[in-house]
Formats: structure tokens, sequence, C-alpha cells
């Protein structure tokens, strides 16, 4: 497993890759790329760029407990969760998460997994920046904890 | 204890980190919730309403009955947004 939390942003190609470099036991890889959107909250106007503030320590004892309980729910061979901080514009990576395993449906659902989770229980917050110059805090969304809760029943 | 606010209730309460002593009756979350409020408007505003944010002690999830000792990390955030 691999995470990291960093500002810099991260080449997918070059992460992928290492994820299953020297492993040929690996049959699949998926991932899931998270990208800053241009349309702002429920107003749906078109926004400007986003600040990312996440609370160290705990963020990273997070992801290693969502890593950990993606691998004992699957047969993983490896997986990946890199998560961005800081002002990021549309367009901007924020997050990606990988899983390789033997075969694609343990690799698909343990991606999905990952970053459902992810949106729920790791302490990170986008302050989102408005066309008239304002500032909001995004609101936690209703979806995200039904999808994270979906897996509860399926575990 | 240290007490760390993130995202709306860091801007409201003007601090991001702080030392405090608590006094004697802040025997869990509720307690010192109840107590901060009485710090200032700012705390009052901020801390109002329970629903609208989470706990952390130590960096574990926790909820309004969990056990103070005294030299604990809480933070108090709003609901996750992340990913």
């Amino acid at each position: 497993m691999t995470i990291r939390v960093q500002q810099k942003d991260f080449d997918v190609g070059a992460e992928l890759d290492a994820l299953s470099a020297g492993n040929t036991n690996v049959g699949g890889v998926t991932s899931f790329t998270g990208l800053v959107r241009d349309i702002v909250g429920s107003s749906q106007s078109r926004g400007g760029a986003m600040t990312l503030e996440h609370y160290p320590g705990m963020t990273e004892k997070m992801l290693v407990e969502i890593d950990a309980e993606a691998q004992s729910r699957w047969p993983l061979e490896a997986s990946l969760i890199i998560h961005r901080y800081g002002r990021l514009e549309p367009g901007d990576r924020i997050v990606l998460v990988a899983a390789a395993s033997a075969h694609r449906a343990a690799a698909f659902e343990a991606c999905e997994f990952l970053i459902d989770w992810l949106k729920t229980k790791a302490p990170f917050w986008k302050l989102e920046e408005t066309a008239d110059g304002e500032a909001d805090w995004v609101e936690a969304r209703d979806s995200d904890d039904r999808a994270a809760q979906r897996w509860n029943s399926n575990g | 204890m240290k007490i760390l606010y993130f995202a709306w209730l860091r801007q409201r309460i003007g601090v991001g980190e702080e030392v405090i002593k608590a006094p004697e009756g802040v025997t869990d979350v509720r307690t010192l919730v109840e107590w901060l409020r009485q710090r200032g408007p700012k705390y009052t505003e901020a801390l109002a309403d329970i629903e609208a944010f989470r706990v952390a002690v130590n960096q574990e999830f926790g909820d309004m009955d969990t056990v103070l000792e005294g030299d604990e990390e809480i933070a108090f955030f709003p609901p996750m947004t992340g990913g």
C-alpha cells in the first residue's frame, strides 16, 4: 500500500506503472482520478479555484485505516491513495486511488470502496471560490454518505 | 488539552489551535463544548449546533459522550468533503 498526502501534482501513468512494477501476480489495475470542476455548489454557477484543507496526522491515519479495510475485504496485490491539499484550479487533479489484483472484480470493487470511504471518513474540507470573489465551504452530500454506507451491508 | 478547529469552525472562532486547561467539571466532549461556548460570542456561535460539526479525540472520531482525561488532542470540524 502507498498513501501520500501532498501539495504537488502527481503523474497518473507513472503512479499506476509503479503499482504493479515487478509483481506479475497483478492481472488488473483500476484507478479513480478526482478533478476540480468549475461548477460551484447548488447554484451551478461557474466557479474558480478551491482550497483543500486537511487535518495533518489524522488524515494519514484515516487513509491507512481505509486502505487496511480494503486489503481485508479484497485480495489486493497493491493499493494506492494520493490526495492533494492547498489551492487547486479547475481541471487540476485532487485525488488518485488505485487497486491492483489478480482479477478485475476485486480491483474494481476495491477502487470504488476506497474513494467512497475516503470521501466521508478522511478529514479534508473544500473551500470554493465563487465568481463574485467570495469563498464558501462545500457542504457534505447525503449521496456521498449513502455511497459509503452501502459498503457496510455488503461487508 | 490541545484543541484544533478546522474549516468554518476555525474561521468563525478565529484560531486554528489552542492549548487550554479545562476546569474540573469538563469530563467529556459535551461538557467541554458547554465550557467553550461560555468563552465568548465567537465560540457560542461556532459551537451552537452540535449536529453541524464532528469531533475527533486523539485523531479518532468521537461523540458528545467521549470521555476526556485532560491531556487529549481534540478537534472540531464540519462533515468531511474530500475526494
